[in-house]
């Protein structure tokens, strides 16, 4: 672990970001955590189940400006839809003009290097908003992020604008030489009205291994609408810590929907506050893993007003020598009176040596609400798959069929008709599922 | 309901009803805890070598311990040397018949409730009476003991039955265990022993009240319990303590054994002083209770009743070690005023065809915190483990918290698992439904509670139930309005 802490601060010394505010500050006092308490360690209640100190006990490099990428390379890993979305694109955490492409027009949609908002007409929301994350995540890895929060992307959409092209955002991480660790870095403020579609997904080029930190912030501006889609398919060698922290500032709705299907240890921190009265917020995810992937999400819902709903549904398929972490805490705050908060994590075990680890947890200080939480972990349906084998349907094809209908409760809920049939199909592949 | 009614009146106005101190004098260890302090217990005690090794063993594991500071509590930190750590009724020979026992001591049961004489017989219950942490009287032995039934304090099992101690003692509660039972084993002072030979069913239900009655004294009860194969026991634990400005600790440690076929009923209520409006005051209640299924088809079953104590920190958990055992918790833990519990289950499925069900009540008032926290394992061998759990939370009150932090961890696919939690208030509705045929809004709350509990409630010996019934009124008190 030496070697990465020497890592990190050899290139905090060398790149002294010579800025001021907001950024200069934030990238302090990460700093100054991340020495203090360095990666945690499985005695952190946050990171019990999940080992990360294992998957950053290797050798990485952290060039953020090795860009051997060519457009080509983007080209393969291309999402479908893509030709009506705006295609923004990270190469080793850091965001590159031109190989992204734009489509809407500027009054729609902004692209700036933080660096520049926090000077500029969005001073005050990057002031207020930047590293809001950190007091939810006082941890080593956030921190990490923090100290290096200056090479971030800022992105705003308007205000009264439907963005009508969704943001493709690609985070390629380029490990075809070396070992490669990444922490990409955005700030998204969606303004009043506003309504914008988020497809996010990691990839590695070439065998090395990667370790992708990436931390991002959505404002939500009133009566504004936005959808969040993540897709992580990547290959074992490849590890992530994902935190996408959702502040939702005014009375809005946000729709986030996470899909696991591939990786070596990936963690998802998500972070919902809702901080005005009568916010809306709808959390799933779908974890379908096998092989070694060890998969962990923890989710956040903080409830600081009154008369909010929020609703989480995260399933999981879990198969092989597979890990599944679920552990989703609701906060109802003492002025938070008639919340409607609820959540359920359902797990199917296919193998003996996979496993699973949920912990539901509400904690709550206002006498008027509605929590619920709910967790099952269990095999499939026998009454179920007798139903269908007595109609004549194979034991492999009835388990697929079970399990595709499992999951499809989840993929309804993406509203990108491409990213949606993009990922059914991948996850029929994944079960055997041919009707 | 009626009974309720008129204990609700009753308590309107009264102070903690069992707040009195009897003046027996105290033949105590001064304050402080170190090696020459636990060979002082252990002499007192005339115990053998090796029990006072197994002391020292703790004690010196203990020493390199730390707090534990995750439960979900805040309390000022226990100053471990200014606690006395042994205090025992002052008593001049060995005690054969009841006539003996100074008749101070005999009042102070007779105010609680426990007779010791044998109008007792027509309850059917056998109460080993303790107080301030040496066993007085046990009533019923002989009846017991025709059977082969032992049922005896700690201390008289050290001397008569070593065998049986050194054979169970700390086999399911190590004495490395945690901070707490690690302190317990270095230290207490007495506690009950319970045998029950093989095939053998006890005929009536075993029961120990607990006092704490000198100040700064702490109670470090030991208690174990085995079932050999084919036996049943049902055994009651009751406490109630007097009033008490300082705070006093409370580090109880609780073990059973189940082998093949057997059953363990334990049950508890526990009323201890739980401070006074402002939250001053109170026992902290930091035990440790544990039970093995040993054998196949053995079955352990808790059943808690919490309302006292300050602070409260405790997880009476079931180890399904046998094929086919099982394993159930059932609690309702109320807190109000200044109190905070943390408590909980574990269930550690390592048997197969293992089964546990957790139902947990919190209900909370005033400016308290409650808190359910459990574990449920299924390990990689626990092939179609079963385990279904409900915590639901009740807020009385804007001022309070209830707050859930359930574990699962499953390593086997032929596992089931089942959790489900709820948090909600007493609707506007169902006190208007209970308004509308006549019920004021205080009788309407208690009768809602008491259906919000009665799942655990039904679990409870006839006996306790009653005076379950009657702790929760009084607990609630005032919080309602």
């Amino acid at each position: 672990m030496s070697e990465l802490k020497e890592l990190i601060q050899n290139k905090y010394n060398n790149e002294a970001f010579d800025g001021n505010g907001s950024l200069q500050s934030l990238s302090q006092k990460g700093m100054q955590l991340f020495n203090e308490q360095g990666i945690p360690t499985v005695k952190h209640e946050e990171w019990k189940y999940t080992r990360i100190a294992n998957v950053l006990n290797k050798d990485f490099s952290y060039a953020v400006n090795a860009t051997a990428v060519t457009k080509a390379d983007v080209d393969a890993v291309r999402l479908p839809g893509n030709e009506a979305a705006n295609e923004l694109v990270f190469i080793n955490g850091i965001y590159h003009a031109e190989l992204s492409s734009v489509r809407s027009s500027a009054d729609e949609l902004v692209i700036l290097p933080l660096s520049e908002a926090a000077k500029g007409e969005y001073k005050s929301v990057v002031d207020a908003n930047l590293g809001h994350s950190a007091t939810y995540h006082p941890d080593g890895i956030n921190a990490m992020n923090n100290a290096f929060a200056y090479q971030g992307l800022f992105i705003a959409v308007k205000k009264n604008k439907a963005v009508e092209h969704p943001l493709y955002c690609y985070y390629i991480n380029d490990a075809r030489s070396s070992s490669v660790l990444s922490q990409p870095r955005t700030l998204i403020h969606v303004g009043v009205n506003a309504e914008v579609f988020l497809v996010e997904e990691e990839i590695t080029i070439g065998s090395s291994d990667s370790f992708t930190n990436r931390v991002s912030e959505i404002v939500v501006e009133e009566n504004a609408n936005v959808h969040i889609y993540k897709i992580q398919n990547e290959d074992s060698h490849s590890s992530c810590v994902k935190t996408t922290h959702v502040r939702q500032v005014g009375v809005s709705k946000v729709n986030s929907v996470t899909l696991t299907l591939n990786g070596g240890t990936i963690r998802n921190n998500l972070n919902f506050i809702l901080e005005a009265p009568g916010c809306e917020s709808h959390m799933y995810g779908l974890y379908c893993v096998k092989g070694e992937t060890h998969v962990d999400n923890h989710t956040i819902v903080d409830n600081v007003m009154p008369n909010s709903f929020s609703n989480e549904l995260y399933k999981g398929i879990i198969d092989e020598n597979a890990t599944g972490v679920f552990n989703g805490k609701i906060f109802v705050r003492q002025d938070a009176q008639k919340t409607n908060a609820y959540q359920s994590n359902k797990n199917v075990l296919l193998s003996d040596t996979a496993n699973v680890n949920t912990k539901p947890q509400l904690e709550i200080f206002a006498d008027d609400v509605k929590c619920s939480h709910g967790c099952t972990v269990g095999r499939l349906d026998e009454e179920a798959l007798f139903y269908l084998r007595a109609r004549g349907v194979g034991e492999k094809a009835a388990k697929a069929l079970l399990l595709h209908a499992f999951a499809g409760e989840i993929l309804d809920k993406i509203e990108l008709e491409p990213i949606r049939k993009y990922a059914d199909a991948i996850i029929a592949e994944r079960l055997g599922f041919e009707f | 309901m009626s009974e309720m009614l008129n204990t609700l009146e009753q308590t309107a106005l009264s102070e903690y009803k069992y707040g009195w101190v009897t003046n027996i004098e105290a033949d105590e260890a001064p304050p402080g805890l170190n090696e020459d302090i636990i060979r002082f217990i252990s002499a007192k005690k005339n115990e053998p070598e090796w029990m006072l090794e197994w002391r020292l063993k703790a004690f010196r594991h203990w020493l390199k311990m730390e707090v534990p500071r995750w439960p979900n509590v805040k309390y000022p930190d226990v100053d471990f040397q200014a606690i006395k750590y042994y205090s025992a009724p002052k008593q001049k020979k060995e005690i054969s018949s009841l006539d003996e026992v100074d008749p101070e001591l005999r009042a102070t049961f007779e105010k609680l409730g426990i007779s010791l004489d044998e109008q007792k017989r027509l309850t059917g219950v056998a109460v080993d009476a303790v107080i301030d942490s040496v066993s007085v009287a046990t009533t019923f032995k002989t009846q017991l003991a025709e059977m082969g039934i032992i049922f005896c304090s700690m201390s008289e099992a050290i001397k008569e039955h070593p065998e049986l101690v050194k054979k169970w003692l700390g086999s399911v509660v190590p004495v490395t265990d945690n901070f707490y039972s690690a302190l317990n084993s270095a230290v207490f002072s007495d506690g009950s022993f319970c045998y029950i030979p093989k095939g053998v069913r006890c005929p009536m239900e075993l029961s120990t009240y607990f006092r704490i009655n000198a100040a700064g004294t702490g109670q470090f009860e030991r208690t174990l319990i085995v079932a050999e194969e084919g036996a049943y026991v049902s055994y009651l634990e009751g406490c109630t303590a007097p009033q008490r400005d300082e705070n006093q600790l409370h580090a109880a440690v609780v073990e059973i054994v189940a082998l093949d076929n057997a059953e363990v009923k334990y049950s508890t209520v526990q009323n201890w002083y739980p401070g006074d409006k402002e939250g001053k005051g109170g026992i902290y209640n930091f035990v440790t209770k544990r039970g093995i299924c040993a054998g196949v088809n053995s079955k352990i079953s808790w059943t808690q009743v919490e309302t006292g104590s300050a602070v409260t920190w405790k997880y009476p958990s079931v180890i399904l070690k046998g094929d086919n055992s099982v394993g159930e918790f059932y609690s309702v833990a109320v807190t109000n005023n200044h109190q905070q519990a943390d408590t909980g289950t574990k269930m550690l499925h390592i048997g197969k065809n293992t089964r546990s069900r957790i139902v947990s009540k919190g209900i909370s008032a005033g400016f308290s915190q409650n808190s359910y926290r459990g574990l449920v394992n299924v390990g990689k061998n626990a092939t179609n483990a079963r385990n279904f759990s409900q915590c639901d939370s009740l807020l009385l009150g804007d001022k309070c918290g209830a707050h859930t932090f359930p574990y699962i961890e499953v390593k086997n696919s032929t596992a089931q698992v089942e959790h489900e939690a709820t948090t909600s208030k007493i609707g506007e509705d169902q006190i208007f439904y209970c308004n509308q045929r006549g019920l004021d809004t205080e009788t309407a709350v208690a009768l809602i509670i008491n259906g919000f509990a009665k799942e655990v409630m039904n679990q409870l010996p006839m006996e306790f139930a009653i005076e379950a019934q009657k702790l929760l009124a009084i607990s609630l008190e005032g919080s309602v309005g």
